[in-house]
C-alpha cells in the first residue's frame, strides 16, 4: 500500500462521520428545524457506540446502539423545540451542553479501555481493482452506509412524495397545515432521523476513527457538520464534496504534524521546500486549520446573499403553533 | 395523551418570575432521581451538592470566584441574545481577553506600578472585543452565520493559548510545564477579605456591569434598540435602527465583558496564564443567561446558582465519590428545563387525554 | 331565519356551529345551508368570523359545538384531507402555496397518494386551459404574480372534482378585469352543478353574482337574503349593524399647492429573488392633496414605500422632501423634516407585536420627538412619563379601544391598532404622510375614521400619499390617482374623471400597449 493510498484512506475515515452527521442535519433542516445539537448527539453516539460494543463485543451492535441513542436524544430536542415551541437555537445549544456532560459521566468507566474496532468489509473482486479497489471496496461498513445515505437522501427528498411533503413543511408550515399535512409528525421524524445519523456518525468516531473513548472526542465535528449543510446550500451531493474537503484538510494537517522531513528528502526540491515550510508552522496552528477553513468556507458561500435566500428552507428555525 | 400549546394574548407576568424557580426545582428533583439510580442517598447527595458549599467561609469565597466570570460573560451575552445575535463563542473571547491582559506582566515583567492592573483590564476588554468583532464583521458584511463562526473561533483560541503557554510565553523556570511566569503583585487583583479566603474584587466588576447593563436595557434608547431589533428587525428598520451596527454593539460589548472575565480569572484566582484556563465558563454562561431570563440582574442570581453547581460537583465527588462530571449534567438539565418552563410565559399548555383523531393524520 | 331556507336538497348544512378561542366566541351558534348548484355568499366585516367558519368546514379548525351535515348526514370534518374526500375544495385568501416549489409540486401535495407528478402536471395544464386559467406546471410559485397564484389554487381545487368550492375573498387581490374572468369561471362551475361558497365584503360583486347570501356580524348570523333583491346600502347596514359615517370632504378642485414630496427617476434593484424592483419612478404630491396609488399587491408598492420612507437608501436626488434632496437620508432624518410613515404591515413593521403601546410610540418617534421624549441631555434616557402621556393622548384622540392600560400591540384588534398607528403619526401634524394600505383588514367604523383623518390632514395643508389595493377607498379619498404595475408607475388622472376600467387596465399593465385614443387622454392629465 503506497503512501498516497494510505493518506487517502485516512481522508475517507475522517470524512465519513462528517458526511453522515451532515446528511441527517440536512433532512432536519429541510423540514424547517434548525437543530444545533449535532455535536451533543454525536458525542452521545460516540459513547453509546463504544459502550454497546464493549458490552456485546460486537461493533455492529455498538453502531446500532449509537444510532438509537442519537435518535432518542434528539427526541428531547424535538419535544422542546417542536411541542413546546422553545427557541431552536437555545434548545440546540442545550442539547449540545447536556450531551457533552452526560457522555462525560457515562464514559468515565471507559476511559483508557481499548475499544472494539469495526473491521473493514472487503468486497471480493472489486477490492482487487488497482488504485481505487482498496480505497472504495475495502472500507468499514459505515463508509458504505455514508455513501448510500447520499443516494438515499437525495432520492427521498427529490423523487418521493414523502420527500416533497418534507420540503413543503420546510418551505411554509402554514400552507402545509392548511392542506392537512401533519407538520409536527413530519418534523419529529426529520429530527429523529437527524439524531440517528448524528449518533451513527459519533459511533464511527469511537469504533473506527480512534477505537477508544476520549471525553469531548467529537471536537467540534458536529459543528463542522452543521456548517457543511450551509456550505452545501442544503443539497446532498454538495455535502459529499464538502465532507471530503474537510476530511482532507483535517488529515493533511495531521500528516504534516507527523511528518518526518528526513523521510521525504527524496522528493523534488520545490515540494520538499513547501513541506518543510509547512512543517515549520506550530502544530497548534495546523490543528486550527479545519476550524479556520470552516469560517472561510462559510464566508465564501454566504457572500452570495441571493443564492442563500433561494436555498435556505424558508421556515428554518421558526416554531409552529397551529390555530386551534 | 397529547399536549397542545396555544399562544397567550399577553405574556404571563406570573410565569416570567416563576419559570426559573420551577426549572430549578425540577432539576433538583431529577437530580435526586439520578442519584438514586446511581445508588446514592439522594438527600445526602443533594445536601453536599447544594448546601454544603454554603456552610463554610472559604467555600463562599470560591463561590464568588466561580460566579464572577459567569456573571460577567452572561451580562454581555444577554445583550447579544436580546438583540438576536447568537454569540456562542464567549469562551474564545474570554481566552483572548486573558491573553491580551496577560501581555503586560508576561512581556514587561519589569514594568511594575499601579498602572499595570488598570492597563491589563483595559487591554483584556479590548482583546475580547476585538476577537468578538470577527464574527460581528462577518455577519454584518457577508451575512455569515455568527453561531458557527463564533464557535469555530473558540477552538482556534484554545489552540492559540496552548501554543503561547508552551511556546513563546512559557516560563523558562517552569520545569517545562506549560504556563507563563506567575504575575507580579502589581498585576494581581486585590483580595477582598484576605483573612478568610481568596475572593477578589472581580465580583465587584461583575455587579457593576450587571447594574449598568440592566439600566441600559431598561431605561435608555440604546436598550430599546436592543429589544426592538431582537424581536423584530423589520420594525427596527422602520424605527431607523441599524441591525449591522447592533450586531457590532452586542458583540463588542459581550466580547469586552468576556475578555474582562478572562483577565479577572487569570489575575485573580490562577495568577498566571496556562493551558487549563478554558474550563467552559463561556458555555456555562449561556445557561446563566437563560436561567436569568435574559435579564442582567437575573444573571447575577443565576451566576451564583451555576457557580454552586461547580462547587457542589467537587463537594459531592469528595464526600460521595460521585464524579464531578455530574455537575455538567446538572447544568445541561437546568438549561433544558429553563427553556421548557419559559414556554409557560408565552403559551398556555393543555394536556388532552386520548389519541388525536385518526383522520387528522392526513396524507 | 337561516334555518327556514334549508331544504331537502341542501348540499351542506351547518347547525349551531360554535368556535371559541380562549374567551372569544369567534362563531356563535351559526346556522347555514348551501343548496346544490348555487353560489352562496358569506358576507361580513373583517373579524365577523367568516374565516373561522370556513376553516371549520374545511377541517383546519375543529368546532367547539354544533354539527355539520353533508348531503343530509352528520359528518365530523377532522382534517382538510377528509374534507377533500367528501368533495369540499378550498381556495384560500392567504394562499396555501409553497414558494420554492413548482406548480405541479404544489398540486400533488394536496392530492391523496397514488398520483404521479407527471400525470398531475399534464392534468393541471389541461384543466387550466379548459377553464381559461393558463398555467405552466413547471414554474416555481415564487415567480408567479398574485393573480396567477390564485389560478394555481383554483386549479388545484378543481383537480379534485369538488362539489362545493369555498373561495375566501378571491377578488381582493385581482384587477377588475381579472375579477371579471374569475366570475366567468365561477358561473361555469355553477352550471356544471357545483356549489360555491363565496366569501366577500364587496357588496357589488355579491349582488351581481350570488344566488343567496348569509350575513355574519360579531360571529353570529344576522340575516339571510337574496342579494339581487337588496341594495348595496341595505346589505352594508346588515353587515355593519349601524350606520357608518360617510366620509366628508370639500369638493375636489385642482390642487396647486407647493410640491412637498417628489420622486424623480428612482430605480431600485429587487431586494430578494422573489421580489420586484422599481423602474424609473416619477411622481409628486402637492400640499393639500391626497394622491392615491392603486395596484395589485406585489407590484412594487412595498418597495416604493421603503424608498420614500428611507428604509432603503437610494441616490441623493431620487427623493425630495419640501424641495430638499433626501434620497440618501435615513427614515429618522426624513421624519425630522416633517414626514410621517404608516407601513402596510401593522404587526411586524409598523409595530412590534410583543411590545406595549408606549414602546410602540417610541418606535416611530424617538428621534423626531427626541426633545419631548428623552431627558438628562443626550444620553438617550427615555422619559417614560412623557411617553405615557403621549400614548394616552393618542388613544383618546383616535378612540383606541383596549383591554388594558398599556397592552401589547398584538392584543389590539386590527382596527384599533391601525387607529393607534395612524394616531401616532397624525399626532405630530406631519406635513407629508405616506401610508400603505391604510384600512387593510380593518372594520368599517375604524376604516371610515382613518379615511376621514387622511382627508382632513390634506385639507389642513399637508401632502398625503396613499397606497391602496382597495379601489373604492382610492376613489373615496384620493384627489389624483396613480397606478403601479411591475415596478413602474402610470398616471391615471383625477379621481373625479377617471374610470375604473381605465385603472383596471393600467393595473394589468396595459399602458405599455396603449391605443392612440387613450394616449391622448392621458396626455391631458400628465403634467
Amino acid at each position: 500500500m503506497g503512501m498516497l493510498e494510505a493518506i487517502l484512506l485516512t481522508v475517507f475515515t475522517a470524512a465519513t462521520p462528517l458526511l453522515i452527521a451532515a446528511m441527517g442535519e440536512l433532512v432536519a433542516e429541510r423540514s424547517g428545524v434548525l437543530n444545533l445539537g449535532v455535536e451533543g448527539m454525536m458525542i452521545m453516539g460516540a459513547i453509546a457506540g463504544f459502550a454497546f460494543a464493549q458490552m456485546s463485543g460486537n461493533p455492529y451492535i455498538g453502531a446500532l446502539g449509537g444510532m438509537a441513542v442519537g435518535a432518542l436524544f434528539s427526541l428531547l430536542f424535538a419535544f422542546l423545540a417542536l411541542t413546546l415551541v422553545t427557541n431552536q437555537v437555545a434548545t440546540g445549544l442545550a442539547l449540545t451542553i447536556l450531551g457533552l456532560g452526560l457522555s462525560g459521566l457515562w464514559g468515565e468507566a471507559f476511559v483508557g479501555i481499548p475499544g472494539v474496532k469495526l473491521q473493514p468489509v472487503v468486497i471480493p473482486l472489486l477490492s482487487d481493482i488497482p488504485l481505487i479497489g482498496r480505497l472504495f471496496f475495502a472500507q468499514d461498513a459505515l463508509f458504505y452506509v455514508s455513501i448510500a445515505l447520499v443516494f438515499a437522501v437525495s432520492w427521498f427528498l427529490f423523487k418521493t412524495k414523502a420527500g416533497l411533503t418534507l420540503r413543503s413543511v420546510g418551505d411554509n408550515h402554514h400552507s402545509a397545515h392548511a392542506l392537512g399535512i401533519n407538520v409536527m409528525r413530519v418534523r419529529y421524524l426529520a429530527v429523529m432521523f437527524g439524531g440517528a445519523c448524528a449518533g451513527l456518525a459519533g459511533s464511527h468516531l469511537s469504533l473506527v476513527y480512534t477505537t477508544q473513548w476520549i471525553e469531548n472526542m467529537s471536537a467540534g465535528r458536529g459543528w463542522i457538520a452543521l456548517a457543511l449543510v450551509v456550505f452545501a446550500s442544503w443539497r446532498p451531493w454538495r455535502i459529499l464534496f464538502g465532507a471530503y474537503l474537510f476530511g482532507a484538510i483535517t488529515i493533511m494537517q495531521l500528516h504534516i504534524q507527523a511528518l518526518n522531513l528526513g523521510d521525504v528528502e527524496f522528493l523534488p526540491g520545490p515540494i520538499y521546500g513547501i513541506l518543510s515550510l509547512l512543517k515549520s508552522i506550530p502544530a497548534q496552528f495546523l490543528s486550527s486549520l479545519p476550524y479556520l477553513a470552516t469560517i472561510v468556507v462559510l464566508v465564501l458561500i454566504s457572500r452570495n446573499r441571493r443564492l442563500t435566500l433561494i436555498n435556505t428552507p424558508a421556515m428554518l428555525g421558526q416554531g409552529f403553533v397551529p390555530d386551534r | 395523551m397529547r399536549i397542545e400549546v396555544s399562544r397567550r394574548q399577553m405574556p404571563s407576568r406570573l410565569f416570567a418570575y416563576l419559570s426559573p424557580v420551577i426549572a430549578l426545582a425540577l432539576t433538583i428533583l431529577l437530580g435526586a432521581i439520578v442519584f438514586m439510580a446511581l445508588g446514592k442517598d439522594p438527600v445526602q447527595a443533594l445536601y453536599s451538592y447544594f448546601i454544603e458549599p454554603l456552610t463554610e467561609t472559604w467555600s463562599l469565597h470560591e463561590l464568588l470566584i466561580k460566579a464572577t466570570p459567569l456573571i460577567l460573560i452572561a451580562v454581555g451575552l444577554s445583550v447579544c441574545y436580546l438583540s438576536n445575535n447568537w454569540n456562542i463563542g464567549a469562551e474564545g473571547q474570554f481566552l483572548m481577553g486573558a491573553v491580551a491582559g496577560s501581555a503586560i506582566p508576561v512581556l514587561l515583567p519589569e514594568f511594575q506600578n499601579y498602572l499595570v492592573l488598570p492597563l491589563m483590564l483595559i487591554l483584556a476588554m479590548a482583546g475580547g472585543a476585538a476577537y468578538a468583532a470577527i464574527p460581528a464583521f462577518l455577519k454584518s458584511r457577508f451575512n455569515t452565520n455568527e453561531i458557527l463562526t463564533s464557535l469555530m473561533l473558540v477552538y482556534v483560541a484554545q489552540l492559540f493559548v496552548d501554543w503561547l503557554v508552551r511556546g513563546p510565553w512559557r516560563n523558562p523556570q517552569g520545569f517545562s510545564f506549560p504556563g507563563t511566569i506567575t504575575f507580579n503583585d502589581f498585576a494581581l487583583l486585590p483580595e477582598m477579605f484576605p483573612a478568610s479566603g481568596r475572593a477578589n474584587i472581580g465580583i465587584l466588576f461583575a455587579l457593576v456591569a450587571a447594574v449598568l447593563v440592566w439600566l441600559m436595557i431598561r431605561r435608555t434608547l440604546k436598550g430599546f434598540e436592543v429589544r426592538v431589533l431582537g424581536q423584530n428587525p423589520r420594525a427596527g428598520r422602520f424605527a431607523g435602527f441599524s441591525s449591522a451596527k447592533m450586531t457590532f454593539f452586542a458583540f463588542l460589548l459581550s466580547g469586552a465583558l468576556a475578555g474582562l472575565a478572562g483577565i479577572i480569572e487569570v489575575a485573580g484566582a490562577v495568577q498566571h496564564l496556562n493551558e487549563k484556563l478554558s474550563v467552559g465558563y463561556g458555555f456555562a454562561a449561556i445557561i446563566v443567561v437563560f436561567l436569568g431570563r435574559l435579564n442582567p440582574l437575573g444573571a447575577v442570581v443565576a451566576g451564583l446558582v451555576l457557580a454552586l453547581t461547580y462547587l457542589g460537583g467537587e463537594a459531592a465527588q469528595i464526600s460521595l465519590q460521585i464524579s464531578d462530571k455530574s455537575a455538567r449534567v446538572f447544568q445541561g438539565m437546568l438549561l433544558f428545563l429553563v427553556l421548557a418552563c419559559d414556554t409557560l410565559i408565552n403559551y398556555r399548555i393543555r394536556f388532552i387525554a386520548g389519541q388525536p383523531s385518526a383522520s387528522a393524520e392526513g396524507n | 331565519m337561516a334555518r327556514s331556507a334549508a331544504n331537502g336538497d341542501a348540499l351542506l348544512e351547518v347547525r349551531g356551529l360554535t368556535k371559541v378561542f380562549g374567551t372569544l366566541k369567534a362563531n356563535d351558534s351559526l346556522d347555514l345551508s348551501i343548496g346544490k348548484g348555487e353560489i352562496h355568499a358569506l358576507l361580513g366585516e373583517n373579524g365577523a368570523g367568516k374565516s373561522t367558519l370556513v376553516k371549520m368546514l374545511y377541517g383546519s379548525l375543529q368546532p367547539t359545538a354544533g354539527e355539520i351535515l353533508w348531503k343530509g348526514k352528520a359528518v365530523s370534518v377532522t382534517s382538510p384531507s377528509f374534507a377533500r374526500s367528501l368533495g369540499i375544495g378550498m381556495v384560500f385568501q392567504h394562499f396555501s402555496l409553497f414558494e420554492s416549489l413548482t406548480v405541479a409540486d404544489n398540486i400533488v401535495l394536496s392530492l391523496g397518494p397514488g398520483h404521479s407528478i407527471e400525470q398531475v402536471a399534464r392534468d393541471a395544464e389541461r384543466l387550466s386551459q379548459e377553464y381559461g386559467l393558463p398555467l405552466h406546471a413547471s414554474t416555481h410559485i415564487g415567480d408567479l404574480s398574485v393573480g396567477e397564484r390564485q389560478r394555481v389554487e383554483i386549479v388545484r381545487c378543481l383537480l379534485q372534482d369538488p362539489e362545493l368550492i369555498i373561495l375566501d375573498e378571491p377578488t381582493s387581490v385581482l384587477t377588475p378585469q381579472e375579477a371579471d374572468n374569475l366570475f366567468v369561471t365561477l358561473n361555469r362551475l355553477r352550471d356544471e352543478g357545483r356549489s360555491i361558497l363565496y366569501i366577500s365584503h364587496r357588496l357589488e360583486e355579491v349582488k351581481a353574482m350570488c344566488d343567496r347570501a348569509t350575513i355574519l356580524r360579531h360571529g353570529k348570523v344576522v340575516g339571510e337574503c337574496d342579494p339581487r333583491k337588496e341594495t348595496a346600502a341595505s346589505l352594508a347596514s346588515m353587515m355593519v349593524g349601524s350606520e357608518v359615517a360617510e366620509v366628508q370632504r370639500e369638493t375636489r378642485e385642482d390642487k396647486t399647492g407647493e410640491i412637498l414630496l417628489e420622486v424623480r427617476d428612482a430605480s431600485l434593484p429587487p431586494a430578494t429573488p422573489f421580489s420586484i424592483g422599481l423602474k424609473t419612478i416619477n411622481m409628486a404630491v402637492r400640499a393639500g392633496e391626497v394622491v392615491g396609488i392603486a395596484g395589485v399587491a406585489g407590484n412594487g408598492q412595498g418597495e416604493l414605500f421603503d424608498l420614500v420612507s428611507g428604509e432603503v437608501a437610494s441616490t441623493k436626488n431620487a427623493v425630495f422632501l419640501r424641495g430638499q434632496e433626501v434620497g440618501n437620508l435615513g427614515i429618522n432624518d426624513r421624519r425630522k423634516m416633517g414626514a410621517a410613515f404608516v407601513p402596510e404591515e401593522r404587526l411586524g413593521h409598523g409595530a412590534v407585536p410583543g411590545m406595549t403601546l408606549t414602546d410602540n410610540l417610541l418606535l416611530a418617534r424617538h428621534a423626531s420627538d427626541a426633545v419631548a421624549l428623552q431627558r438628562f441631555g443626550r444620553i438617550g434616557w427615555v422619559w417614560e412619563e412623557m411617553v405615557d402621556k403621549a400614548t394616552k393622548r393618542i388613544c383618546e384622540e383616535m378612540d383606541v379601544r383596549k383591554s388594558a392600560e398599556n397592552p401589547a400591540a398584538s392584543a389590539l384588534s386590527g382596527g384599533n391598532l391601525q387607529k393607534f398607528i395612524m394616531g401616532r403619526e397624525l399626532d405630530r401634524q406631519p406635513s407629508v404622510l405616506v401610508v400603505n394600505q391604510p384600512t387593510w383588514g380593518v372594520d368599517a367604523g375604524a376604516a371610515s375614521r382613518i379615511r376621514q383623518a387622511l382627508i382632513d390632514l390634506a385639507a389642513s395643508g399637508s401632502a398625503v400619499l396613499m397606497i391602496s389595493q382597495d379601489l373604492d377607498e382610492i376613489f373615496e379619498v384620493a384627489d389624483r390617482i396613480l397606478v403601479m404595475h411591475d415596478g413602474t408607475i402610470a398616471e391615471a388622472g383625477k379621481a373625479g374623471d377617471v374610470t375604473r376600467e381605465k385603472i383596471g387596465l393600467l393595473m394589468g399593465g396595459a399602458h405599455t400597449e396603449r391605443d392612440p385614443e387613450e394616449t391622448s387622454m392621458e396626455a391631458d392629465h400628465a403634467h
